[in-house]
């Protein structure tokens, strides 16, 4: 849950970016670090393996600065979207306040992501929480490939809450900050 | 926002600060953290401006959570502490309340023996206090925004995320 600390008047919000591997996770958070300015980021963090996968985690702080007396901070993290690493996967789900879930809208992926929310909805409920009460956002990457789906047919078997989602092509920046802005609002809007 | 509340909290946290203090200068150590479980930083002691305390505190948890993970395998309800011993400097991490991690980072002239008995008494009065803060926080309810801290929020957040 978002931090709120009274004495050093700070509140920190745990964004997780979720979704199949090699989704662009990891892209979209290297995108993020290379665009926002250097004084409201910290460093990357990666703990991947040698060939750059995800094995434990991205991790990324952003501070949004002083907001009415209050230093605001999102860390943003990524989960290594392998099947295998499902125990790393479900640590990072600790304390998270808001999800943007990486969807890959090639056509033999499209399993995939219907499994990778599944599993993020069995490893919240390990937390004995549930997804609809997490604020989410979808972003639908690959949208340059040939061989992808639909939006109305990714719509209809990942968005039936009809959240926020949008178009991505996260390797160029288009559509990386619109899910994350998107899911940090309604984290701030959940603080309540 | 409700001061009386927000007072509370600030007189449980004072006394948590005072307590890391006197634990870091009894052991000599270089600093301690305390980390919440979900890898955020609740407060520190000692001199920590060399430290990337983002990056430490999110390892600590990951570390912490993944050990308790481990312990799990083997048929281990916890391990309670963790301990990384390196040349110059090494980490002594302990859980406090079954929620917060306490990490004391120490000199080889510090004995772990002392750190041991040190954070094990220090450890049974931050109980202590956090226990009360959860409480509060569980029959209270601390309103800390409103409309125009959301309003303000969303639009720093606009404007980082261009």
């Amino acid at each position: 849950m978002s931090l709120i600390n009274y004495s050093s008047k700070e509140i920190n919000c745990k964004i997780v970016y979720y979704g199949p591997g090699l989704g662009g996770k990891t892209t979209n958070i290297k995108y993020i670090y290379s665009k926002v300015n250097p004084g409201s980021r910290g460093k990357l963090m990666s703990l991947d393996t040698e060939l750059d996968r995800t094995l434990f985690f991205d991790f990324l702080p952003v501070n949004l600065g002083r907001v009415k007396g209050f230093y605001v901070h999102f860390h943003l993290y990524t989960v290594p979207g392998q099947v295998y690493y499902n125990a790393s996967r479900k640590l990072i789900l600790k304390g998270v306040d808001g999800i943007v879930f990486v969807a890959d809208s090639q056509i033999e992926r499209f399993e995939d992501n219907i499994e990778s929310l599944e599993n993020l909805k069995e490893n919240l409920s390990e937390y004995s929480r549930i997804l609809e009460e997490i604020p989410m956002s979808i972003q639908y990457n690959k949208r340059d490939l040939p061989n992808i789906v639909s939006i109305a047919e990714l719509e209809e078997d990942l968005n039936p809450r009809v959240l926020f989602s949008c178009e991505a092509v996260a390797v160029d920046g288009i559509g990386v900050f619109e899910p994350l802005k998107a899911v940090s609002k309604e984290v701030l809007r959940k603080l309540k | 926002m409700e001061t009386d509340n927000v007072n509370s909290f600030e007189r449980e946290y004072q006394k948590i600060k005072e307590n890391l203090e006197k634990l870091c200068r009894e052991t000599k150590a270089s600093y301690v953290l305390l980390i919440d479980k979900a890898g955020q930083l609740i407060t520190s002691a000692g001199d920590t401006s060399s430290l990337d305390i983002p990056s430490f505190a999110t390892l600590s948890a990951a570390d912490f959570a993944a050990t308790s993970n481990l312990a799990d395998l083997i048929g281990e309800h916890d391990f309670s502490t963790l301990f990384h011993q390196g040349k110059a400097r090494s980490i002594y991490v302990s859980l406090i309340a079954n929620q917060v991690i306490l990490a004391v980072i120490f000199p080889r002239e510090t004995t772990l023996g002392l750190i041991r008995i040190k954070v094990k008494k220090a450890s049974a009065d931050l109980e202590r206090f956090f226990e009360n803060i959860f409480t509060q926080l569980e029959s209270e309810y601390v309103g800390t925004v409103d409309q125009d801290f959301i309003k303000e929020a969303e639009s720093e957040l606009d404007s980082l995320f261009e």
